[in-house]
C-alpha cells in the first residue's frame, strides 16, 4: 500500500519533471528518416521563408539556392540547386535533423537535436533550432528545387 | 549518436587538418586590396583615432600620479614589442594577463585608480597605442612553462564544438579558411589586428567582442571579457599566428 503510494507518487515526479519539449520521435531507416516528424505536413512557401531568413534557418549562410535576388550566398555546403532531384524526402530530412548522423566530422549543424551539444547559449537552450514543423516546411521546400 | 560515438567524433575533429603554421596568414590577407591600403595609412585607418587618444591618454597627468609615461619613459623604444609578448602568465597572481589585462593592473595596483573597464574608450585607447608601438613586429608568445595549462585549455576550447549549432572555432578557420560564409570570407581566425576598427561596428573593438561575436554566431555562451575561457583562447590563437607581424590597430569588416 504504502510501497504503491511512493510509486505513484515517484511516476508523478517523473512526469512533471519530464521536459515541456521533448522532441518528436523518428525513426532512421539507411540514411533517411523516411516519415515526417509528427506527422506534420510541410508548407513549401513556409519552407523558402524559413532557408532565405537570415536569423533563424539562415541556410544560405553557407549553401547557395537558386534564388537570384539573394546576394551574398555561402559556399561552405553543397550548393540546393537539384537538391530535391539527388535526395528524397526522407534523405532531405535525416539530413537537417541531424546530419552528424552521417558524418560525425560534418559542419552541418543539427537543427532538430538537444542533447550532446555543449555551452548553448541561453537563448537556444533546451529548443531545436527548428521545431518538428518547421523541419518539415524545409523539406518540402528542398524537396521542389528539382532543376540542377 | 551515442556517447563513445560523440567521444570519438570529437577525438577525430581533433585530428581533423589543424593548418600548418606556414599556412596560416594575417587576417588583412582577407581584405580587398583597397582596405589593405586603408589599413596601412595612419590618416585613413581610422582606429588611429583611438590610438592618438591612448597616447594623450599614456602622458596625461590629471592629478594621476604615476602616469604611463613617468614609468615607461620614451615608449616608442622602451614599449617595442612588448604587446607582441601577450598573454603571458604574470608572475605575482600566476594568472593569465593580457594586454588590457596588464594595462588595468597598472592603472589599479600602481595609479590607484578604479580599472577602466572592459570596453571602454580609455582602455580601448591605451591598448591601441601600446599594440601599435609594436606594429610589424613578429608575434612572440610562450606556449611554455607557466603558459602551458592556459594554452592546452585554449587549445581545447578552439577544437571542441559548442553552441546550439554545434561548430568547433576549427571547423571554419582551418578547414574552410578561404570560404565565403555569406558575403564574409574566412580567415584563419587569428587575433593579431586586435583591438581592430571593425565596419560591422562602426568603431574600434578588442578581440574578445569579436569572440563573443563568433560565440553568437554558433549559439553558444558569450563568455565575459577578460573571462578565463577567452583568455585562454587569446593565448592559443596568439601562439598559432607565432612570428606574423603585429597588425593593430588593424580594419576588418
Amino acid at each position: 500500500m504504502r510501497l504503491a503510494a511512493i510509486r505513484s507518487a515517484l511516476i508523478m515526479l517523473a512526469l512533471a519533471s519530464a521536459p515541456a519539449s521533448a522532441l518528436e520521435a523518428y525513426k532512421v531507416v539507411g540514411d533517411a528518416i523516411p516519415a515526417p516528424l509528427g506527422g506534420k505536413i510541410g508548407d513549401l512557401k513556409r519552407g523558402r521563408a524559413l532557408v532565405l531568413d537570415r536569423t533563424q534557418g539562415n541556410c544560405l549562410i553557407c549553401h547557395q539556392v537558386p534564388e537570384p535576388n539573394e546576394p551574398f550566398q555561402g559556399t561552405i555546403g553543397p550548393g540546393l540547386a537539384g537538391v530535391g532531384a539527388r535526395l528524397d524526402t526522407g534523405q532531405l530530412r535525416l539530413r537537417l535533423i541531424d546530419a552528424g548522423l552521417l558524418n560525425p566530422q560534418t559542419v552541418m549543424p543539427p537543427y532538430f537535436r538537444i542533447e550532446g551539444l555543449r555551452d548553448v547559449a541561453p537563448a537556444f537552450r533546451d529548443r531545436p533550432a527548428l521545431t518538428a514543423q518547421e523541419i518539415e516546411d524545409v523539406v518540402a521546400y528542398l524537396a521542389s528545387l528539382r532543376t540542377p | 549518436m551515442t556517447a563513445a560515438g560523440r567521444a570519438l567524433a570529437a577525438a577525430l575533429l581533433a585530428l581533423a587538418g589543424a593548418a600548418r603554421a606556414d599556412e596560416i596568414k594575417p587576417g588583412s590577407t582577407f581584405l580587398s586590396p583597397e582596405m589593405q591600403r586603408q589599413q596601412q595609412d595612419q590618416s585613413r585607418n581610422p582606429g588611429y583615432l583611438w590610438v592618438e587618444q591612448g597616447e594623450e591618454l599614456f602622458s596625461r597627468r590629471d592629478g594621476v600620479s604615476p602616469t604611463c609615461i613617468s614609468c615607461h619613459a620614451d615608449p616608442k623604444q622602451s614599449l617595442r614589442g612588448a604587446a607582441a609578448r601577450y598573454p603571458q602568465v604574470d608572475a605575482a597572481s600566476g594568472k593569465l594577463v593580457n594586454l588590457e589585462g596588464r594595462i588595468e593592473q597598472c592603472r589599479v595596483d600602481r595609479q590607484k585608480q578604479p580599472a577602466f573597464g572592459y570596453e571602454s574608450q580609455d582602455l580601448l585607447g591605451l591598448t591601441a597605442y601600446v599594440a601599435s608601438l609594436s606594429k610589424g613586429m613578429p608575434l612572440s608568445v610562450s606556449a611554455e612553462g607557466a603558459a602551458k595549462p592556459f594554452y592546452e585549455a585554449g587549445k581545447a576550447f578552439y577544437e571542441r564544438r559548442q553552441g546550439q549549432l554545434n561548430l568547433a572555432c576549427t571547423q571554419c578557420h582551418d578547414g574552410l579558411v578561404g570560404q565565403k560564409l555569406r558575403g564574409d570570407t574566412i580567415s584563419y581566425g587569428i587575433g593579431t589586428g586586435y583591438p581592430a576598427y571593425r565596419l560591422e561596428w562602426n568603431g574600434l573593438g578588442s578581440l574578445h567582442r569579436r569572440l563573443r561575436a563568433c560565440s553568437l554566431g554558433v549559439r553558444a555562451t558569450q563568455f565575459d571579457y577578460g573571462s578565463d575561457d577567452y583568455l585562454a583562447l587569446e593565448l592559443y590563437l596568439a601562439v598559432r599566428a607565432r612570428d606574423l607581424p603585429m597588425e593593430a590597430p588593424g580594419l576588418r569588416r
